[in-house]
């Protein structure tokens, strides 16, 4: 049995225009010791999804699925109560803004103990060692010392690297991502990500890692799932979508970014011309078509799952006509 | 932490050094002081020698000197109308005021802050609602009708409390809530922006994130930061409540400070009003400056600044 399964998954938010589908109706699934990427442009419906998982959404937002188990535990029936037991606890979250993540009023010893004692019941001392413990983990040298310290005398990087020992204070059994290392300088992006897959290997955790950064995803994702205007279109082994990228958004995508052994040396990369489509009221069909340079008439109608190779869904009624094009 | 208090001392200082000038300068602009402290009827030879007298021929300058050298000895000279030292009079005064203040604003923020939170955590609830026509109601009475509907009700057909005078502690409990009212509505507003800003940052994500209880993350994560901006208000307040009790204190007849200052004033008793200025200037620069702080101590980031 898979460790987290989301069937279905529907986030509406009712704004004075009219019902926002933010996301409509995605399906996935996470392996114990797995990575899952979502990858999609900012408005995609990713970060949304992330934070339904944790039963984190705003209260506007409206939350519906036809299942979303986690260890066989149903989130959607599970008891605020319960749910608050599974938080930061077996599934933790690290968060986008490293900057503003963090308390200003409470060191960062304070926050990271709490987030152990809040689940165990350890004494301040075993909490302190795991803090300290966890902090030399994540390369954050004179340990002890940064427990007394604040989150602004802090650089985004550290920060970040804070917010990820406290992720792993209760030993996780998945850590949701969302974008962790957009908000940081691209040298230190790099440390960060590779001190994810580092610990993640170590720690034998599944990690859902929400980014728009393709290159990214080449690097730590066993799992790739493509998301475009709250739905997936692509999802597939990483190798494989990389290789032999099948829906159109997606091979969009990868021309937009140089690719080792992908990328011709000399031609200009590509764009995606057009915007993502207005997600208030109905859509039918295709969100994607009125960028698509293979778009038909039948895109408007419903798009069923074509499934290319084993472990490898596209939505996408073009397929055959893209494959001959190829 | 100790040389951001020491910085701010400093400013303190300077800051209370100006309105003594101030205060100083202001009297002798309001007129010649040795024609009013000799009386309308007196001839130019009297008031000349009250004008000697009272070391009003000297230079500004050296009388300034030689009123600020005093002043910082706690000796503002004699009351003209009393008989009687000025700090001896202020001193007698002062607990009243200072009481009366205390409680006041001890009673607005006990209403005010957990009706502000409970408004911010039930936004667009009953009970967000309720609070802020509780605030409205609140601004709309004026300390004046609000302390004489209070004596009707308790003090004259309930007959609980007393009516006026300074006897006891019953004495300070209509005045008290009546000029605490006044500062409620202000404090609550403050409370609810300042939670409802806070409980959509980020960090309070994080602490929901964690998996800590409502309360924890409402107490331990919101509150702290949200309550920042109320301390200073709370200092403020308090001097806008030294300030106010004038009026209570007329109408429950109670002995203040503010009572002793309306009466100085409306006999130019100068000596009286001037050291009085300056020691509500005092106590609110001291306010100011222990509000700096308690805001330090609250967030680490302000200690640098």
């Amino acid at each position: 049995m898979a460790l987290l399964e989301v069937r279905d998954l529907v986030i509406d938010i009712p704004t004075e225009a009219g019902v926002l589908h933010a996301v409509s109706g995605i399906s996935f699934a996470v392996e114990r010791g797995e990575t899952l990427a979502i990858v999609g442009e900012s408005g995609s419906g990713k970060s949304l999804t992330s934070l339904a998982l944790m039963n984190l959404l705003p209260k506007r937002a409206q939350r519906r699925a036809a299942r979303i188990s986690f260890d066989g535990i149903d989130l959607q029936t599970i008891s605020a109560g319960g749910m608050r037991k599974l938080r930061g606890n077996r599934m933790a979250m690290i968060f986008q803004e490293p900057m503003t993540s963090l308390n200003p009023a409470y060191t960062i010893g304070n926050q990271l103990m709490e987030a152990l004692t809040c689940h165990r019941k350890v004494s301040q001392r075993e909490a302190r060692d795991r803090a300290v413990h966890l902090l030399e983990k994540v390369g954050i040298t004179a340990a002890d010392r940064r427990l007394s310290q604040y989150p602004h005398q802090l650089s985004g990087g550290l920060r970040q690297r804070v917010m990820i020992a406290m992720a792993l204070m209760c030993g996780p059994d998945l850590i949701i991502a969302d974008e962790p290392t957009t908000a940081l300088d691209v040298t230190i992006q790099a440390q960060i990500l590779h001190l994810l897959a580092d610990l993640q290997k170590e720690f034998g955790m599944a990690v859902i890692l929400i980014t728009h950064d393709l290159g990214v995803v080449a690097r730590v994702a066993d799992t790739v799932g493509v998301m475009y205007a709250g739905r997936l279109v692509e999802t597939g082994a990483a190798r494989a979508v990389f290789k032999h990228p099948r829906h159109p958004y997606t091979r969009g995508l990868l021309d937009c970014i140089p690719v080792p052994g992908r990328t011709v040396p000399g031609m200009p990369l590509g764009a995606i011309r057009g915007q993502v489509p207005n997600l208030i009221g109905k859509l039918e069909g295709c969100a994607f078509r009125n960028r698509c340079d293979f778009a038909a008439p039948e895109c408007a109608g419903a798009i069923p799952l074509a499934h290319p190779e084993p472990g490898h869904d596209v939505r996408c009624v073009r397929l055959p006509e893209l494959e001959a094009s190829a | 932490m100790l040389a951001f208090t020491l910085r701010r001392l400093v400013v303190a200082f300077s800051v209370a050094l100006t309105v003594s000038v101030i205060a100083f300068v202001l009297l002798h602009l309001s007129g010649d002081l040795a024609t009013s402290i000799a009386g309308a009827e007196a001839s130019p030879a009297q008031v000349a020698e009250v004008r000697h007298q009272y070391g009003l021929d000297r230079p500004l300058t050296v009388q300034y000197l030689d009123w600020l050298w005093r002043a910082l000895h706690l000796d503002f000279g004699n009351s003209f109308y009393f008989r009687d030292s000025v700090v001896s009079l202020i001193a007698t005064r002062m607990p009243v005021t200072l009481t009366l203040g205390a409680i006041s604003l001890a009673i607005s923020l006990i209403i005010a802050v957990p009706l502000g939170v409970l408004a911010a955590v039930f936004r667009g609830t009953i009970i967000d609602r309720l609070a802020l026509t509780f605030c409205v109601l609140g601004q709309a009475i004026p300390t004046f009708c609000l302390g004489l509907g209070l004596i009707i009700i308790f003090a004259v057909n309930l007959r609980w409390l007393p009516v006026s005078g300074t006897a006891g502690w019953q004495n300070y409990v209509l005045p008290s809530v009546a000029l605490g009212w006044y500062a409620v509505p202000a404090v609550m507003r403050l409370s609810r922006n300042g939670m409802l800003e806070v409980l959509s940052a980020d960090y309070i994500r994080t602490a929901r994130a964690k998996g800590l209880s409502p309360a924890a993350v409402v107490l331990k994560h919101a509150l702290r930061n949200a309550i920042i901006p109320v301390v200073a208000l709370a200092a403020v307040q308090f001097g806008f409540m030294l300030g106010g009790s004038i009026v209570v204190e007329a109408v429950f007849s109670m002995h203040g400070v503010g009572h002793l200052a309306w009466e100085a004033i409306a006999r130019n008793d100068f000596p009286v009003v001037q050291a009085v200025v300056l020691i509500l200037a005092a106590i609110y620069i001291t306010l100011t400056f222990l509000a700096d702080v308690i805001n330090a101590l609250l967030d680490p980031r302000m200690r640098v600044a």
